[in-house]
């Protein structure tokens, strides 16, 4: 029996520097990231590494120990892959570059992978999900539905016209203090709050389209603790209320719009199947909602572990698994793209 | 500010009489459409080169106006999107190009080395949000936009010129 497959990932396109090596048969044989190192606790998640020298400085060091712990030299790998787009360009370049110089010093093959389908992909990875299914990408810079119907064929079916879901969660956190990334703070304070409290606007949520909208949502929160504040204080039940009340906002805007997402889909099997992704995904309240939302309409609903919804190379080296399979290999010229939406239909990534 | 003289400016060049400019105003803009009216304005006299940076508090309207500017710009409605993560959205349209940067996430002017504001500036328009991130790496002449919650829908927006901003802002209706 031939042996699956095993690539080295290479993640650079944002905040995270990360490498991984993963294998034909699903197996996660090493999946480092630089900001849940133990050593570097000090800057975990609160310095972004933005800097190309930092993703530099780390990448090299990184792909090493992921090579130890999966226990393989460079001989032993099938192909190498990384993050070609989209993100910021300099840090794109750095692991770009790393993997070309890799593929071309070990005469392995280079695949050239784009960030937003190894999202799409990591529950083929994880749960052996069969195509086609619905993906729900909720990010600090994204916030998209895409039907997932092969590998490079994604169809487009929402996205936001303005804010992120992440950067909402963010930015709310900021207004009530909170510290950055304030996705968990906001959660942890909505758990003793009343949701009904405030009435923030559900934006969009009438429209027949599936877009998104939370830039008014923001605006929201930040007149109501304006508000508070004219009026004397703001206590720690105000902050929770108002999380609790902006969650609960957000969260039906997410399950209107993934409902409306779900009638496009084919169903396979009479079940739609809809999958979770991005470091939105982590947060268990919308994992609740969506849980129920696919009982209700008689769907399966899939949600990697956390650490691979939130940027990794694991899912970096796993498209790259797919794409060797599909005998998808990019040659050495591959460009770095800031943009790179999934679907060529769409006007912005 | 130096070298930021605020009231009337004698500008003109050649054989065109000389215009006395206010380097520095502000206009009250009642709603989103006076917004959106605005950034059209702007877009229309906008050209290569140029730095405009947008300053307000969260929610002040910062991305709006980015919004409506490049929808002007553009002539149609793409979607513009916050680049608050991304730190810098482009827009290669076939007559300019529109570079969108938010720097809000930024902690020093060195972060910004990499994300190309030269790059902009050489090849099309950048519209700046948080541009006090770029420390001395701010360009002198450009146009500053400050925008300040008045009510839910109402703004206060106060403009201020540098040189190649002074004449063209001069011949803009923008009462």
């Amino acid at each position: 029996m031939p042996q699956p497959p095993v690539v080295l990932g290479i993640e650079t396109s944002c905040d995270e520097t990360a490498a991984a090596v993963v294998d034909g048969a699903r197996r996660i044989r090493a999946n480092v990231v630089l900001s849940q190192l133990e050593d570097h606790r000090p800057y975990g998640g609160v310095v972004p590494e933005i800097a190309a020298r930092a993703h530099v400085l780390h990448l090299d060091g990184l792909i090493e120990r992921a090579m130890a712990e999966a226990g393989i030299g460079f001989d032993d790998l099938s192909a190498i892959a990384a993050t070609a787009g989209p993100g910021l360009i300099g840090g794109v370049m750095v692991g770009l570059t790393t993997g070309k110089a890799l593929a071309a010093a070990c005469g392995k093959p280079l695949i050239a992978v784009n960030h937003l389908e190894a999202h799409a992909l990591t529950a083929r990875l994880t749960d052996d999900v069969a195509f086609p299914y619905l993906l729900l990408l909720v990010s600090g810079g994204h916030c998209q539905l895409l039907s997932v119907e092969g590998v490079g064929r994604y169809r487009r079916l929402g996205t936001t016209i303005d804010d992120a879901i992440g950067e909402a969660f963010d930015k709310t956190a900021k207004l009530l203090g909170f510290d950055y990334p304030g996705g968990p703070a906001v959660e942890k304070a909505a758990r003793s709050g009343n949701a009904k409290r405030f009435a923030f606007p559900r934006p969009l949520i009438t429209r027949d389209d599936c877009n998104f909208s939370f830039a008014g949502l923001k605006t929201a929160v930040l007149h109501a603790v304006r508000e508070l504040e004219r009026q004397g204080s703001v206590t720690a039940q105000d902050r929770q209320d108002i999380a609790a009340s902006f969650q609960a906002a957000a969260g039906d805007v997410i399950v209107d719009r993934t409902r409306r997402a779900m009638a496009h889909m084919p169903a396979s099997g009479g079940l739609v199947r809809l999958v979770v992704a991005g470091g939105v995904a982590a947060n268990t309240y919308l994992r609740e909602r969506l849980t129920k939302l696919c009982a209700e309409q008689g769907g399966v609903f899939t949600a990697p572990p956390i650490p691979l919804c939130t940027d990794n190379a694991a899912m970096i080296a796993w498209a790259g698994v797919e794409r060797l399979q599909l005998g998808l290999i990019d040659t050495l010229d591959a460009p770095a793209r800031a943009r790179w939406p999934l679907d060529p239909a769409a006007t912005a990534a | 500010m130096d070298g930021w003289p605020e009231g009337a400016l004698q500008t003109g060049m050649g054989s065109s009489p000389p215009v006395p400019v206010p380097a520095y105003r502000t206009l009250m803009l009642p709603d989103l459409q006076a917004t959106a009216r605005l950034a059209a304005a702007l877009a229309r006299v906008a050209r290569k080169g140029d730095c405009i940076t947008l300053t307000g508090d969260l929610g002040a309207g910062k991305t709006a106006f980015a919004r409506f500017f490049i929808h002007a710009a553009r002539g149609r409605h793409d979607d513009v999107a916050s680049p608050t993560f991304n730190l810098v959205l482009v827009y290669a349209y076939p007559a300019i190009t529109i570079w969108h940067f938010d720097l809000y996430r930024l902690r020093t002017p060195e972060e910004t080395f990499e994300l190309g504001v030269e790059d902009a500036l050489a090849e099309g328009i950048a519209l700046i949000e948080w541009p006090d991130r770029l420390g001395p790496y701010l360009p002198d002449d450009r146009l500053d936009i400050t925008l300040e919650t008045m009510s839910e829908d109402s703004r206060a927006v106060t403009l201020q010129a540098g040189p190649s901003w002074r004449d063209r802002l001069g011949h803009l209706d923008l009462a």
